[in-house]
């Protein structure tokens, strides 16, 4: 029976399968790159294909985790493998099955050197996304975590821009130094819990001043991996220098992993401390919204905008998350989602341009709708998705963590809409710069017209986009049960310490 | 007095490895001249060393002492002895490739290690304070002449002198240690010294030969501030010597470290716990802040080990039984990172002559994608990224640090950590991020590839034993706990 079958392990541990076969793979240097694509786009889609059940077999009305799987791995240690997700885990999973055979394709061109490595390193990168979603155990949590760090950081090093090796290093060593410090804590909390089981951890209760440094702990690594303002500088390095393909999978779906802890860990485990620090989070992500918006804008590099709106986009949904309210969750879960998508259509708009005159510069363009209309269509449509036009899917995330951000504080959700206008203000002009006015580059002329292949990246992206956009509850169904056992968590223990008072 | 076969036959592995020494004396003295007879001597060693890790395995010498009481055997020394077996095994098998023969091209040389095994192996068991001694000195005496091997070598011949010099001081200071505590315990029995210790009123000079006694082995186990001859000596040794150095040495020492506090000194916590942390901090942060300003990458590997003895010493510090433990676990991912490191580090060469900068490993995934896979999964795991072995040895260390209350400790050598993970990525920027022209021999040994390969699934698929490893390492530790 298909319904008794490992999907989750398999979704995980399918595309390192994927790998041993490149590994195994021989041939001159030209046949080996085209085979290497094609295994990876093979193995990526089937990857893709088999994770479909999880959505179709998906009980949205059920509280709790579905599809799970347990087996002893540290047999009376209270470690053990567990996995499963729930209407916020499963989402991601989804994204970055589709988002990793998009960008496998968004490489086939751009990645001329040392394709097999290349390979491997995206799909080993897929196994450690999908694990970290899909573990329900905080040392396997950790483990996929901070493995990610591995592929990524060769992903830049080896196929980066001119400054790839200084990029490399500083989104690596910032990311683990912030892990290791949410490592201290988890050691804490397994020594106090007994389990690494993450339902077991969420129904412990920790003392209250314990709460507080686990906080800290936690908010050092998923405030690196946001990024929030201050620790959000190696974000715009890491995206600059990455090949395009790796700046997809960062703002798609590498990004998400900090707001994806905060759900998972930061608000069930310790809701005193998180309300606690509320404010704090408020107060650093308005920085980020308002702050980065206008860094955007003085920027000349669209990599570097784009990577600077994903900081300000990201720190919408840290303040969704922590107005702990229905409609701020499910706004910024929505809004991950939809960055997720967005901010990948948005990176591979650049990558296409980049392929054909290699120059991120925004005044060497100028006129590209002329010679490429198609694509000026795209990018409009995910240019407009960004800024939050009703319809798009980027729309209904803003929209909820307005409400949500306004049943906390009406001056936060006044700053938080002031963020908005400001990056309608930078990515519409970065449309206008790039896309109209006269063609003063000549190799502007001669770009080639789009390709069946860049097409086919755009279409799913800009289909989901717009259903979102038009039908959210297509998204927020499937959410809604496990953010209402979130935010029941929350209110319990309000109660508990009520009583204690 | 007469020894009965009772008494002895938990030595057995020992005096098997003992009487193959001096066979090896008369294979080495008559068996010619040249790499035939060298090759031949060492053949045989690995033979011997085969043999007793079986021994040990199969379990014929556990749980007993000998020699009346001044020799222990239990699962905690046979788990440490099959590591350093491990590890002598590998880089003495790594020492008969025809690239090192300009290095240790002579028969003695498989001999010395044998004899220093034989000491390692008596450090484990020692149970006394003369034992403990006499075990430090057949361990250390082979090594010096091993360190100044390479006769031609100015370096050589200095890193032998220094590391005899500063490990006769060390030694002093160990035998200095144990007068003093032999003359306040009255016995010299490790079980003695325990009951001793018990007592409520301590004299002052008891204290100052623990400290002594713990600082001369934290000269062998170059932990911080008693590092100074590690990077000469690394640096100026052979690399087969190296590899040996770096790998079985720290262990036995590590297990009399063990014996000596948990045990001997096993009352009295809560003072050499503090000489501990210090050594432990020390040493983190000595090896994570010296290593990046090395060139050479067996000076860096040399200041690594120091860092991951501070790590070690975190757990061992922890004073419960998890400590004990953790510190064991860490021990077996160190052997098959450092074995798995100097694999490839014996093969960097270029023209047949030795090159171990770190910029001769440039643009090594061209040439040698394998080696710098393998280099590469060693150099994340000793920086301690999951899911690599590395990072199992920390979980376990700082588990046991927090556990005891040793948070500030943690903090500071995961810290440490990150600042580590610096020097272990500029190795594989080296190798992967940069190109070169002048690519390094591509000769590669049977001996180097096997070893090279049995470390890289070690540390890859470490996740996968870690259970049944817990298990032994867990009744090794009660054996450490309940020695008296």
């Amino acid at each position: 029976m298909i319904d008794n079958w490992p999907i989750l392990s398999i979704v995980t541990f399918l595309p390192l399968a994927g790998v041993l076969f490149l590994l195994l793979i021989k041939g001159d240097e030209k046949a080996l790159a085209q085979n290497s694509r094609f295994v990876a786009m093979w193995v990526s889609g089937f990857t893709f294909l088999v994770s479909l059940p999880l959505l179709i077999g998906f009980d949205s009305s059920v509280t709790g985790y579905q599809f799970e799987e347990k087996a002893v791995w540290l047999a009376g240690t209270g470690i053990g493998y567990h996995m499963g997700v729930d209407g916020i885990s499963m989402p991601f999973v989804l994204l970055s099955t589709l988002l990793t055979p998009l960008s496998i394709l968004a490489s086939w061109r751009a990645i001329t050197h040392r394709v097999r490595e290349y390979m491997i390193a995206f799909l080993v990168l897929e196994t450690m996304m999908v694990g970290m979603f899909v573990s329900l155990d905080m040392l396997m949590f950790y483990l996929f975590f901070e493995a990610v760090l591995i592929p990524m950081f060769l992903i830049i090093g080896i196929w980066g821009g001119p400054r790839r090796v200084y990029a490399a290093f500083k989104f690596f060593l910032y990311t683990l130094l912030g892990s290791v410090l949410m490592l201290v804590c988890m050691l804490a909390m397994y020594i106090d819990a007994g389990t690494t089981d993450i339902p077991a951890l969420t129904a412990h209760q920790f003392a209250e001043s314990m709460q507080t440094w686990l906080f800290l702990g936690f908010l050092a690594s998923f405030a690196v991996k946001v990024p929030m303002w201050p620790v959000h500088t190696w974000l715009p390095d890491a995206h600059v220098e990455a090949p395009t393909a790796g700046s997809m999978i960062l703002a798609g779906v590498l990004l998400k992993m900090g707001g994806y802890g905060f759900l998972r860990f930061s608000l069930p485990m310790f809701p005193l401390a998180s309300e606690f620090f509320a404010p704090l989070i408020f107060t650093l992500s308005i920085i980020a919204v308002i702050y980065t918006s206008l860094v955007a804008l003085a920027q000349s590099d669209m990599k570097k905008m784009i990577a600077y709106s994903s900081v300000a986009h990201m720190g919408f949904v840290t303040i969704g998350i922590f107005t702990m309210t229905e409609q701020g969750i499910a706004g910024a879960m929505f809004q991950m989602i939809s960055h997720g998508l967005v901010s990948a259509a948005l990176f591979f708009s650049v990558g296409v341009v980049y392929d054909r005159l290699h120059t991120r510069e925004i005044n060497a363009y100028g006129g590209v709708a002329a010679v490429m209309p198609r694509y000026a269509v795209f990018f409009m449509f995910m240019m407009l998705a960004s800024v939050g036009l009703p319809g798009t899917s980027g729309f209904v995330g803003e929209m909820l963590v307005l409400v949500g951000a306004w049943h906390a504080s009406s001056w936060v959700a006044f700053f938080t809409a002031t963020g908005l206008v400001l990056g309608a203000t930078y990515m519409l002009w970065l449309y206008r710069r790039v896309m109209f006015g006269a063609i003063v580059n000549d190799q502007v002329k001669a770009m080639e017209p789009m390709q069946m292949r860049e097409f086919s990246i755009f279409l799913p992206l800009t289909f989901l986009v717009l259903l979102f956009g038009v039908y959210p509850m297509a998204l927020l169904d499937v959410m809604a049960v496990s953010i209402q056992f979130v935010l029941d968590g929350l209110s319990a223990s309000g109660l508990s310490l009520l009583a204690e008072n | 007095m007469i020894f009965d076969l009772a008494d002895i036959l938990p030595a057995l592995p020992e005096m098997i490895l003992a009487t193959l020494a001096l066979v090896l004396v008369l294979v080495a003295a008559y068996g010619g001249e040249g790499a035939q007879n060298a090759k031949r001597v060492t053949r045989i060693a690995l033979g011997g060393i085969v043999l007793a890790l079986m021994l040990i395995w199969s379990g014929t010498a556990a749980d007993a002492t000998a020699f009346g009481g001044m020799f222990k055997a239990d699962s905690f020394a046979s788990y440490m002895k099959i590591l350093v077996l491990l590890g002598t095994f590998g880089a003495l098998y790594m020492s008969i490739t025809p690239l090192a023969k300009d290095d240790i091209n002579k028969p003695e040389f498989a001999l010395l290690v044998v004899l220093a095994l034989v000491g390692m192996m008596l450090m484990i068991s020692a149970n006394d304070l003369m034992s403990l001694y006499m075990a430090v000195e057949l361990q250390s005496l082979p090594l010096y002449v091993v360190a100044a091997m390479r006769t031609n070598s100015l370096r050589s011949s200095e890193a032998g002198l220094k590391y005899f010099l500063l490990g006769a001081l060390s030694s002093g200071m160990l035998l200095y240690g144990a007068s003093l505590v032999y003359g306040f315990a009255g016995t010299t029995s490790f079980s003695g010294i325990a009951a001793a210790v018990s007592v409520d009123q301590l004299p002052l000079a008891f204290i100052v030969g623990m400290v002594f006694m713990v600082s001369g082995i934290a000269f062998k186990i170059s932990a911080a501030p008693f590092h100074m001859w590690t990077p000469d000596v690394y640096e100026g040794s052979p690399s087969p010597v190296t590899a040996l150095f770096a790998i079985a040495p720290k262990v036995a020492a590590m297990a009399l470290m063990m014996r000596l506090t948990y045990g001997a000194f096993g009352a009295i916590e809560v003072e050499w716990s503090q000489v501990l942390i210090a050594l432990s901090i020390a040493s983190m942060i000595v090896g994570a802040l010296g290593a990046i300003m090395q060139r050479d990458i067996k000076r860096m590997m040399a200041y690594s080990s120091i860092a991951h003895m501070g790590y070690a010493l975190a757990g061992l510090a922890a004073g419960s039984h998890q400590g004990a433990l953790s510190v064991l676990i860490y021990m077996t991912g160190y052997i098959f990172m450092g074995a798995g490191s100097f694999a490839i580090i014996l093969l960097m060469r270029r023209d047949g002559q030795s090159a171990t900068r770190i910029a001769d490993l440039q643009g090594l995934s061209r040439t040698h994608p394998m080696l710098a896979l393998g280099l590469m999964i060693m150099m994340f795991s000793m920086a301690g990224i999951p899911p690599l072995a590395g990072f199992f040895g920390k979980w376990y260390v700082f588990l046991a640090a927090v556990n005891a209350g040793l948070v500030p400790l943690a903090v500071i050598g995961v810290v440490m950590s990150v600042v580590g993970a610096f020097y272990y990525l500029r190795i594989i920027k080296t190798m992967y991020f940069e190109e070169t022209d002048e690519p390094l021999d591509t000769d590669m040994p049977t001996a180097n590839k096997t070893v090279l390969g049995v470390s890289t699934a070690v540390i890859l698929l470490f996740f996968l034993g870690l259970s049944p490893l817990l298990d032994a390492a867990n009744v090794a530790a009660t054996a450490l706990m309940t020695q008296f």
